[in-house]
């Protein structure tokens, strides 16, 4: 055991047991694995991504770039590191080689969000941190105070004093005075893990009771407060990734929070005084210290601590290398082996200012810590103490608090020399230990060329493993800069990306997940389809009733039945989803006759008008029935996955340009229902349902609408088809769907009426030749390559997209028009998407690339034709109406012939009944 | 994520709202009297300055007003968001 009496933040009082590789290890509340590992000199089983190189513990906290677990109980978590996660009764975890494992069961946990509004966000407890949010609190300001630790404090052990009183009291007054005041929120164990624009930060917390695991914060500031604090980074030495090399920071962390000594014969390798607070302080718990210092004079006050505790202080000299196999038994200095079971390393500080990177803060080099800090002044950001590259104690309070900041006594203070690595052979100096990268990988990136720090780190992985770099991202640029010659300051640091650590996808996922994760509509007739055994397909946010299979029959047989049923019979389909606006104003008409392609003000009422709306290129946006219902107002229909886009295209076109017209849109999309009946005998079942309306074609007209009552509710019926056939829109509020659809169905059964879905929808209106904008359309597409010549107005002096129709690429014949195609062995069906190629005179291919005609856009099978079809754009399709043309299908060219896009009834008999 | 300050909602977050482009770009008073070249120019062409620029917005998940806004185009700062010169009417 290497716990020591009277040290660390650990309640000794309670014992919790985790498992790690199998082997039951004991700790207590206040532990990592980490620190339980090492209490027991123990080490995760962890091997290097790459070369298989043992690997043990290296840091204390998010820095850890090397001890890598996995847990498995109680729920699986990949690649987390064994210096944060928290040792809790039953934890199961093991060692992981670089890789983890997700979890192959779902996840029950919950995930949660919350949205913050405040003054002041302070990023950090730490001492800093600490003033800052004391002030604001004094001030009176919202603040919200996060932290990554368990605990606050930050970066002091204990051994401080501020105020003239043991550092940890004062956090405690501090963080009791926070707790009292009622616009604080202070939240531990929550990582602020992104800094975007306008004082957005957000922040990960995880959840240590209740069903939440994990909750993400999203805080919205008047100013952020970074006191992030500053990370350790080792000097690279030869072997310097082997088990028994530490960072001193974090020997002396885990010595003041875990109680743990992780060495006995401990050699100090620095460039720096703070490892000299390691030195001091392991050896006063009992360890034999001997201290490297790389520059050429020891600090007098460190000296002379050193002196009375026997601690041997080494100038000049550098540890350039370890021996050992799976642990370190001694660390090279010079020509001499030191023995030890810990090296501890420190090559200086580097201020942890992802976040003030974030929102494009820049960092500059500064010689004197040889790190990048914060360089310039952001509007409503500060950076405070560490982050901000102020290191001593009393500095730091003094940057955060102003003139009345508490203070730590001066100490008398030695630059640091700058140091990247020692003298060594660079194939084992590594850089990256996570990535097992090392100074010759980053040797063979600058001599391949890449001398910027950004394609270095892409070349040799340097700072891409879980820790992002945080101890290897500097240490790489240093190494860069004296392999090139070129000074750091011009090389600038690696740019910082959110997040600062890993975040699980399920934690920003949060609740929306599983059936929140989209919106789904439904019509009021779902429930109907879903008794119905309705098979269901997406369109958009919708979900529709694609086909209704009976016992035994796939989509193919359903679709036919469903196909033959309204061409001879009568069908029933559900067209709620269909987008409705109400347009209403006295220049309603005009509106639409400015969008559409087609005369809509000279519609008259109770009638109904088919039309398109092409964008300012010329190109079909949407199509859609138009009913004017009175002088003044109009019912659009769109297409049901257009409903918002077209919604959206018409207030901006009456808020920005023609703001004159007196007209207001409102979606009603949701208050109707639509139920299409369809088929010769859709005139008795519509006439039995709705005893007052002469449905006879003389008094009701294709194209023509009417209203009528059924029983006490409001209807109203229009002739429109979207299969040719005789056919009824009925269209009434969402509330009576239900009870209207039953009447229909009812009325319907002596006529075998039949539910059709959604593809049988798309089979019968292909026959017909009517596209699916979306589908036969792709945006590049005019009504005239759709062959709707007929709905572009030639009277109307203007609309949206006329001025483009004359431009000479919309006018050339070689354009691809819709066209059908008819495969010659009437059996094989067109895969929607398949190119269309021509064979030369000689019956073969062109040579490669071999032009392409267009392509299939839509090909189903029908029930009416026998045999399956498609529609397609081809160039210059309509003049190419009987030629032959070939469709690669399953490396087949398969023939096919050009044919009109009306297959059924072309001369449109049927739609009268 | 930014801030966008709708002028008629206030601030409110950057996903709430849509682009519209390069602002007091009018539609032709007459189309038919633009040769080709012209008219593609209106369609197609847009200024994509580098620095302040002023352009439409739509608070689609909002009010779904159109406004227009200057913005820094090297710093997406927002230099302002007036209301629309031309409001609608009813």
């Amino acid at each position: 055991m290497s716990r020591v009496d009277g040290y660390g933040r650990i309640d000794r009082t309670r014992t919790v047991t985790i498992t790690v590789d199998g082997v039951a290890y004991t700790g207590h509340p206040g532990d990592t694995v980490a620190s339980v590992l090492l209490a027991h000199d123990a080490r995760p089983a962890t091997t290097s991504v790459k070369l298989g190189r043992p690997r043990g513990i290296t840091g204390s906290w998010t820095e850890e770039p090397t001890g890598l677990i996995q847990v498995e109980e109680p729920f699986p978590e990949p690649m987390l590191q064994a210096t944060t996660v928290e040792a809790v009764d039953g934890l199961v975890v093991r060692g992981v080689n670089g890789q983890g494992r997700l979890s192959q069961v779902a996840d029950h946990a919950r995930y949660d969000r919350r949205h913050r509004h405040t003054d002041v966000v302070v990023v950090g407890a730490g001492p800093a941190g600490l003033v800052a949010a004391r002030d604001a609190a004094r001030r009176g300001e919202d603040v919200v105070l996060l932290d990554d630790r368990p605990a606050p404090g930050g970066s002091l052990t204990g051994t401080e004093v501020i105020d003239g009183r043991p550092a940890l009291a004062w956090v405690d007054d501090v963080v009791a005075a926070l707790a009292a005041s009622p616009t604080v929120t202070h939240l531990q164990r929550t990582t602020a893990f992104g800094h975007h624009d306008d004082g957005f930060v957000l922040a990960l917390e995880r959840c240590t009771d209740g069903r939440t695991r994990q909750r993400v914060h999203r805080v919205r500031a008047a100013r952020v407060v970074i006191a992030a604090g500053a990370i350790e980074r080792p000097y690279v030495i030869e072997d310097g990734d082997r088990p028994g090399v530490v960072l001193a920071s974090a020997a002396r962390d885990l010595l003041h929070r875990h109680g743990v000594l992780a060495g006995r014969e401990v050699v100090v390798a620095t460039t720096n005084d703070s490892a000299y607070a390691a030195a001091v302080d392991l050896r006063d718990a009992g360890a034999a210290v001997r201290v490297v210092d790389a520059r050429d004079e020891a600090p007098a006050a460190w000296a002379r601590r050193c002196a009375e505790r026997s601690i041997g202080i080494t100038t000049g000299a550098t540890v350039r290398g370890t021996r050992g196999e799976e642990h370190v038994t001694a660390a090279v200095v010079g020509d001499e082996e030191v023995p030890c079971d810990l090296l501890l390393l420190s090559g200086g500080w580097t201020p942890t200012a992802h976040l003030f990177s974030h929102v494009g803060g820049r960092l500059a080099y500064d010689a004197g810590i040889g790190a990048y800090r914060p360089a310039e002044r952001l509007d409503g950001v500060e950076v405070v103490g560490a982050a901000n590259g102020t290191l001593a104690l009393a500095d730091v309070l003094r940057e955060a608090g102003g003139p009345d900041a508490p203070t730590a006594p001066a100490e008398e203070a030695a630059p640091p020399r700058v140091l990247w690595r020692a003298e060594g052979d660079p194939a084992r100096q590594f850089v990256d230990a996570a990535r097992d990268a090392t100074v010759a990988d980053v040797a063979r990136a600058v001599a391949a060329g890449m001398t910027h720090p950004e394609h270095v780190k892409r070349y040799t992985t340097i700072g891409t493993a879980h820790d992002q770099g945080k101890t290897s991202g500097v240490l790489a640029v240093g190494i860069i800069a004296e392999l090139t010659g070129r000074p750091l300051a011009e090389l600038g640091p690696t740019t910082f990306r959110p997040p600062y650590t890993p975040v699980a996808f399920a934690a920003l996922a949060g609740r929306e997940r599983g059936d929140l994760f989209d919106p789904v509509r439904t019509t009021p007739l779902h429930g109907w389809h879903v008794a119905a055994g309705a098979e269901f397909e997406a369109v958009g946010q919708w979900q529709r009733a694609r086909y209704y299979p009976r016992a035994g029959e796939d989509m193919t047989a359903a679709v036919l039945r469903e196909c033959a049923a309204v061409r001879g019979g009568v069908g029933i389909m559900d067209a709620s989803t269909l987008g409705c606006i109400d347009v209403r104003g006295p220049d309603a008409g005009e509106l639409l006759d400015r969008l559409y392609t087609n005369m809509m003000s000279s519609l008259k009422v109770g009638r109904v008008r088919y039309g398109v709306v092409c964008g300012n290129d010329g190109m079909v946006r949407d199509d859609g029935t138009v009913l004017r219902l009175a002088d003044d107002r109009f019912l659009v229909t769109t297409t049901t996955g257009n409903a918002a886009a077209v919604l959206d295209a018409m207030e901006e076109w009456l808020q920005t340009e023609w703001t004159d017209l007196r007209v207001r849109l409102t979606s009603v999309t949701d208050h109707w229902s639509i139920m299409a009946v369809a088929g010769p005998r859709s005139r008795d079942v519509v006439g039995a349902v709705f005893g007052d309306l002469d449905v006879s074609n003389d008094a009701f007209g294709f194209m023509t609408w009417r209203d009528t009552v059924l029983d006490g509710t409001p209807v109203r019926v229009a002739r429109i088809s979207f299969s040719g056939e005789l056919a009824y829109e009925v269209h009434v509020s969402a509330w009576h769907a239900p009870a209207v659809w039953d009447r229909l169905v009812a009325a319907g059964e002596r006529y075998g009426i039949t539910p059709y879905g959604t593809e049988t929808m798309h089979v019968l209106r292909a026959e017909k030749g009517y596209p699916i904008i979306g589908q036969d359309t792709d945006g590049t597409v005019t009504p005239h390559d759709l062959g709707m010549s007929w709905a572009v107005s030639t009277k109307k002096p203007d609309f949206v997209g006329k001025r483009s129709f004359a431009r000479p690429a919309n006018r050339d014949p070689a354009r691809k028009q819709l066209v059908s195609l008819l495969p010659d062995d009437a059996a094989t069906l067109l895969p929607e998407g398949s190119q269309i190629v021509e064979l030369r005179a000689d019956g073969r291919l062109p040579a490669p690339p071999v032009p392409m005609l267009g392509h299939v856009t839509s090909s189903y099978r029908s029930a009416e034709l026998g045999r399956p079809f498609a529609l397609a754009l081809v160039k210059g399709g309509r003049d190419r109406v009987g030629e032959t043309v070939h469709v690669p299908v399953a490396g087949e060219l398969v023939p096919a012939r050009i044919g009109p896009t009306v297959l059924v009834d072309p001369e449109g008999a049927r739609r009268d009944g | 994520m930014q801030l966008i300050t709708c002028p008629w909602c206030g601030p409110r977050e950057e996903i709430e709202f849509s682009y519209g482009g390069q602002a007091h770009v009018p539609y032709p008073a007459d189309p038919s009297a633009l040769d080709d070249e012209a008219w593609a120019r209106f369609v197609f062409f847009r200024d994509n300055p580098k620095g302040p620029f002023t352009e439409r917005w739509v608070h689609t998940a909002g009010c779904r007003r159109w406004f227009t806004a200057v913005r820094d185009t090297r710093t997406h700062r927002f230099l302002g968001t007036p209301r629309m010169s031309t409001e609608l009417t009813s």
